[in-house]
C-alpha cells in the first residue's frame, strides 16, 4: 500500500514536468557553421583572458617591485651612514635628518636591533682613533635614544683606522673614512615601513 | 736661558746640520777620531769566529758610544797575545776582540786599552754554533757587556722589537733587524703590543670586528691568556708595571668615553678602575720604571695630552707642557727605562714629530722634523729610541740615538706599525 502512493506520487511529477516542457526551437543544420569563426572567436577570448592574465602578472610584478624598492629604501635609510669633521663626533646638521629617518624606521619596527661603528680617518693615534670611533658611534647611540629609540636596542663597536672605506691620503679620502655605520643585527627581515 | 741653550749647543757632539739624517749601512771603515766626542775603538781581526766578530762589530756601532773601525781581517794573524804595537797608528784608545773561550763552545771577549797595551776586561761566556738559534743573542750578549766596561751602562743589541705588519700580524725582529719571526698567526689583526719585563711574555689587543681583547702571550709556551676585565667590549693599549704583575689597559665604554683600568695578572685577578672620564678619553697608559706612577694621554683639556698619575689612579696632573689652542694633539708616550724623560709624538703641522719630555724640569726637546714620524719606544739602555716613520716611502721602523741625534733604518719586508722594544733579554730567553 505505501509502495503504490509512491509510485503514484512519482508519476503525478513526471506528469506535472511534461506539461511545463517549452516549444523546441529547430536546432541550426551543423552544415552552415562556419568553424573559422568560431576558431576567431575562441582566439579572441584566449586573447582577451591572456592580456588580462598578463595585465595582472604585471600588476603583481609592479607592486612586487614597489615593495622591494620600498624595503630596499628602508633597508638603504637604515643602512645609510653619518659623517664627522676631523677629530670631531658633533653629530652634524645634514645628519640629522639621515638618524631622525633611522629612529622612525626602529619605531615602525620594535623587533630590530642596531649595532652602530664609529670610524677614524688615518691620521691620530692608532690608539687614540679607537676612542674617538667609540665616541662617534656613541654620539649617534644618544642622538637615536634622544628620539625614542631605546637603548638596549643598540649596541656600539669601534673599528678607529681598522677599516677604511677610501683608500688615499688626502681629504677627499679622511673625510670619507671618518663616519659611522649602522647595521641591523635582529628583526630585520620584513621591514615595516613608518606610518 | 739662552746662555744655557748656548752651552747645550756646545756640548752637542755633533753639528745640528748632522741630525735625524741616516748614517751610511753597515759598518764605517776609516780613521774619523775625534778628540773629546767619542773614543775609537777597534775591532781587532781574529782567525776564525769571522761572524761574531762581525755581529760585534756592527753593534758597536749601532751603540752609538764609539767610533768603531774594524780592522781588515787578515792584517794581522794575531793570537792571544795581541801586538798593540801596530794598531798604535789609528790613535784608537780601545781595541776588542773575541777569541776561543778555555771550555769547549766558548767564547773569550777582551777590552784592550791601547795606548798602554794592556787587556782591561774580559769575559767568558757560551758560544752555540753559528747556525744555532742562540748564537745572535749570545753575542749581543758580550757586545751589551763590552759597552758596559766603557760606558759604565750596556748596550741594547740583546734586546728584540715587537711590532705589528701590514698583514696585521704580531712580528718580532733583533734589534739588529736579523731573526724576522711572526708571533701570531695569520687571520688576526693585532694591536698595541708591549714586551713583560721578563723578555719571555708580549701583551697585545686582538682586535676582531670592533671588538678586542687583551692577551698576555707566553712566547715559551705559546699560551694565551685574557687580561682579567678585558674579555668583553673593546680593551686596548696595554701596559706592563715593571714588576710584570700589573697590565693597565684602556677600555671603550657604551657611554662613549674611554678610562684606564687595571688588572692582576699574576692572580688573574683585582680589575681596578684607574680614571672616571666623564666627558674625556684617557687612554695610552705607561709605567714609570719605579711602577709608582703613569704618564698616559687624555682628552680633558679638549685635544689629546699627556697626563700622569699614580698607580692607583690618584694625583693626577699635566705631565708635558703645551700651549692650548697652538700645539697639536700629543700621543702615544712611553716612560724611559732610567726614568727621566717619556718619548710621545706631537702633531705639528698635521704630521706627528718625535719629542722627548724632560720629566724633571718639564721641558719638551723636538727630535724629528722629516715625514710623519709616530710611536717611539725606548730601546733597554735608555739612548736610543725606535718609532715609525715614512720617511723612505712607507712605514718602517727607524732607531735614533737621543744624544747625537743619529739614524737608522731597522728594514722590515713590509709596512710596520706600533712598535715596542723588549728589556734586554737574558740568557735562555725564548
Amino acid at each position: 500500500m505505501r509502495r503504490f502512493a509512491f509510485l503514484l506520487a512519482a508519476a503525478v511529477a513526471a506528469g506535472a514536468c511534461s506539461q511545463s516542457q517549452p516549444e523546441v526551437a529547430p536546432a541550426p543544420a551543423p552544415a552552415t557553421v562556419d568553424s573559422a569563426a568560431i576558431r576567431a572567436r575562441e582566439d579572441s577570448i584566449r586573447a582577451a583572458q591572456a592580456d588580462a592574465e598578463r595585465r595582472a602578472r604585471e600588476e603583481a610584478e609592479r607592486l612586487r617591485r614597489e615593495a622591494e624598492a620600498a624595503r630596499a629604501r628602508l633597508t638603504a635609510d637604515m643602512a645609510a651612514m653619518i659623517h664627522f669633521d676631523y677629530d670631531q663626533s658633533t653629530i652634524r646638521a645634514e645628519d640629522q635628518a639621515v638618524l631622525d629617518r633611522k629612529a622612525a624606521i626602529l619605531a615602525a619596527n620594535p623587533a630590530v636591533r642596531v649595532r652602530i661603528s664609529g670610524h677614524a680617518d688615518e691620521r691620530g693615534s692608532d690608539e687614540y682613533n679607537l676612542a674617538l670611533g667609540n665616541r662617534r658611534a656613541a654620539a649617534a647611540k644618544r642622538y637615536l635614544a634622544g628620539r625614542g629609540v631605546t637603548e638596549a636596542r643598540m649596541d656600539i663597536v669601534s673599528y678607529g683606522e681598522e677599516r677604511p672605506v677610501a683608500a688615499g691620503q688626502d681629504e677627499g679620502a679622511w673625510a670619507q673614512n671618518r663616519r659611522a655605520e649602522f647595521e641591523i643585527t635582529a628583526g630585520g627581515a620584513d621591514l615595516r615601513a613608518p606610518n | 736661558m739662552t746662555r744655557r741653550l748656548l752651552a747645550f749647543l756646545l756640548l752637542l757632539p755633533l753639528p745640528l746640520a748632522a741630525q735625524d739624517r741616516p748614517v751610511d749601512e753597515g759598518i764605517r771603515i776609516g780613521i774619523s777620531y775625534n778628540p773629546g766626542v767619542r773614543p775609537t775603538l777597534l775591532v781587532l781581526p781574529q782567525a776564525g769566529l769571522d761572524s761574531a766578530r762581525a755581529i760585534l762589530a756592527r753593534d758597536l756601532d749601532y751603540s752609538d758610544r764609539f767610533e768603531v773601525v774594524s780592522v781588515p781581517t787578515g792584517s794581522s794573524p794575531a793570537g792571544p797575545a795581541v801586538n798593540y804595537r801596530q794598531y798604535r797608528v789609528y790613535g784608537a784608545q780601545y781595541g776588542v776582540d773575541v777569541v776561543r773561550g778555555a771550555a769547549p763552545g766558548s767564547a773569550r771577549v777582551r777590552l784592550h786599552d791601547l795606548a798602554q797595551g794592556k787587556v782591561l776586561n774580559e769575559q767568558e761566556a757560551a758560544l752555540p754554533d753559528p747556525s744555532a738559534a742562540g748564537f745572535r743573542m749570545a753575542v749581543h750578549r758580550l757586545s751589551d757587556e763590552v759597552v758596559r766596561w766603557v760606558t759604565g751602562t750596556p748596550g741594547y743589541a740583546a734586546s728584540r722589537l715587537a711590532f705589528v705588519g701590514s698583514d696585521g700580524r704580531l712580528w718580532r725582529v733583533d734589534a739588529d733587524g736579523a731573526g724576522l719571526t711572526a708571533v701570531t698567526a695569520a687571520g688576526e689583526r693585532i694591536l698595541s703590543p708591549v714586551w713583560a719585563p721578563d723578555g719571555r711574555r708580549i701583551a697585545y689587543t686582538r682586535f676582531r670586528e670592533g671588538t678586542g681583547v687583551v692577551l698576555v702571550h707566553d712566547l715559551l709556551t705559546g699560551a694565551r691568556a685574557a687580561v682579567p676585565g678585558t674579555a668583553t667590549g673593546l680593551a686596548f693599549a696595554a701596559a706592563f708595571s715593571p714588576d710584570g704583575r700589573t697590565v693597565a689597559f684602556a677600555r671603550a665604554d657604551e657611554d662613549g668615553g674611554t678610562d684606564l683600568h687595571s688588572a692582576d695578572v699574576a692572580a688573574n685577578c683585582c680589575v681596578r678602575r684607574l680614571t672616571v672620564g666623564r666627558f674625556a678619553d684617557n687612554l695610552s697608559p705607561t709605567f714609570a720604571p719605579d711602577g709608582r706612577r703613569l704618564a698616559f694621554v687624555s682628552t680633558r683639556a679638549g685635544p689629546p695630552q699627556i697626563y700622569a698619575m699614580s698607580a692607583d689612579g690618584t694625583d693626577q696632573e699635566l705631565l708635558a707642557p703645551f700651549n692650548f689652542g697652538v700645539d697639536g694633539p700629543s700621543n702615544g708616550p712611553e716612560w724611559s727605562p732610567d726614568g727621566a724623560s717619556v718619548a710621545f709624538h706631537r702633531d705639528i703641522d698635521r704630521a706627528p714629530q718625535i719629542f722627548l719630555l724632560d720629566v724633571a724640569a718639564r721641558r719638551n726637546r723636538q727630535l724629528t722634523s722629516a715625514g710623519r714620524n709616530e710611536d717611539p719606544t725606548w730601546a733597554p739602555d735608555g739612548r736610543h729610541l725606535a718609532f715609525v716613520s715614512d720617511r723612505s716611502g712607507r712605514r718602517q721602523m727607524w732607531i735614533v740615538d737621543v744624544e747625537t741625534g743619529r739614524v737608522r733604518q731597522l728594514h722590515t719586508p713590509a709596512a710596520v706599525r706600533l712598535p715596542a722594544w723588549s728589556r734586554r733579554l737574558v740568557a735562555g730567553t725564548p
